[in-house]
C-alpha cells in the first residue's frame, strides 16, 4: 500500500506492471488514470496544481486505508501530481488489487470519488485567454456522497 | 496561531499566510474567519460566500464549528478539485 505525491510525469504503463509484479496470486487488478483534458472547442495551454503537501498525505494515507478495508484489498497505491502540467499528461493513478474484479473496481471508484472531494489539490487551467481556477462541482458532492 | 491561504483565496488576498493571536472570544473557525473579515475588507470580500470556505484545524479537516483552542494551525482554501 502506498501513496506517492510528485511534480515529475510518470508512465502509467510502467506503474501499472510494477503494481502487477506484486500481485501475489490475486485475482483481480484495476487501474484508473486521470489526464489532463484539453478539447478541442477549449484548448488549455496547462494545468497547475496547487496542493496542501502535509494535508494531502494524510488525507490520501486515510483515505487508501479505508478502501483497503471496506473492500478487502490486496494491495492499493495513488500516484498524485502537482506543480504544472500539459494536456494528455497523467494527473493521478490508482491502482487496486483484490481475489475478484467487484471489490477492485468498487474500490478504485470510492477512492477517486472520495479523492477529488476531500484531498487537498486546487486545479488552475491555463488558456491563450488567461487562467481561470477549476470551480468545484455538485456533480463531485453527490459521487463522494454516495458511499457514505 | 497561523493561518494558511490555499488557491484562489490564497491568490485574493495576495498572501499565503498570516501569523495572528486573536482575543478569547474567537472560538470556533467560525469566528475566526468573522474576526479576520471585520478587520480586512479584501478578506471580508474574499470569504464572503462562507460555504465556500474548506477549512483544516493541524491538518486536519474540519467544520466551521470545530474549537481553535490549542491549534497551533488553520488553512482556510476554496472546496477541492484534485484528481
Amino acid at each position: 500500500m502506498s501513496v506517492r505525491l510528485q511534480q515529475p510525469t510518470f508512465d502509467p504503463g510502467a506503474e501499472t506492471n510494477a503494481f502487477l509484479e506484486n500481485a501475489g496470486g490475486a485475482g483481480a487488478a484495476v487501474t484508473f488514470t486521470g489526464l489532463v483534458r484539453s478539447l478541442p472547442e477549449d484548448p488549455i495551454i496547462s494545468m497547475t496544481l496547487e496542493h496542501y503537501p502535509a494535508l494531502a498525505e494524510s488525507q490520501l494515507e486515510t483515505l487508501l486505508g479505508d478502501a483497503m478495508q471496506r473492500f478487502s484489498l490486496t494491495d492499493a497505491t495513488i500516484i498524485h501530481r502537482f506543480g504544472t502540467l500539459y494536456p494528455g499528461e497523467p494527473i493521478v493513478q490508482v491502482m487496486t488489487l483484490a481475489p475478484h474484479r467487484q471489490a477492485a473496481f468498487d474500490a478504485a471508484n470510492f477512492i477517486m470519488d472520495v479523492l477529488k472531494t476531500n484531498a487537498p489539490f486546487w486545479k488552475k487551467e491555463e488558456r491563450e485567454t488567461g487562467s481561470d481556477w477549476v470551480a468545484a462541482r455538485q456533480s463531485d458532492d453527490e459521487a463522494a456522497q454516495r458511499w457514505q | 496561531m497561523r493561518v494558511l491561504y490555499f488557491a484562489w483565496l490564497r491568490e485574493r488576498l495576495g498572501r499565503d499566510s498570516d501569523e495572528i493571536d486573536p482575543p478569547a472570544s474567537v472560538a470556533t473557525i467560525a469566528d475566526l474567519i468573522d474576526w479576520l473579515a471585520a478587520n480586512d475588507e479584501t478578506f471580508a470580500l474574499a470569504t464572503a460566500k462562507r460555504e465556500l470556505i474548506r477549512a483544516a484545524r493541524d491538518e486536519e479537516l474540519v467544520d466551521h464549528q470545530t474549537p481553535l483552542a490549542g491549534a497551533k494551525t488553520i488553512a482556510l482554501f476554496p472546496p477541492m478539485t484534485g484528481g
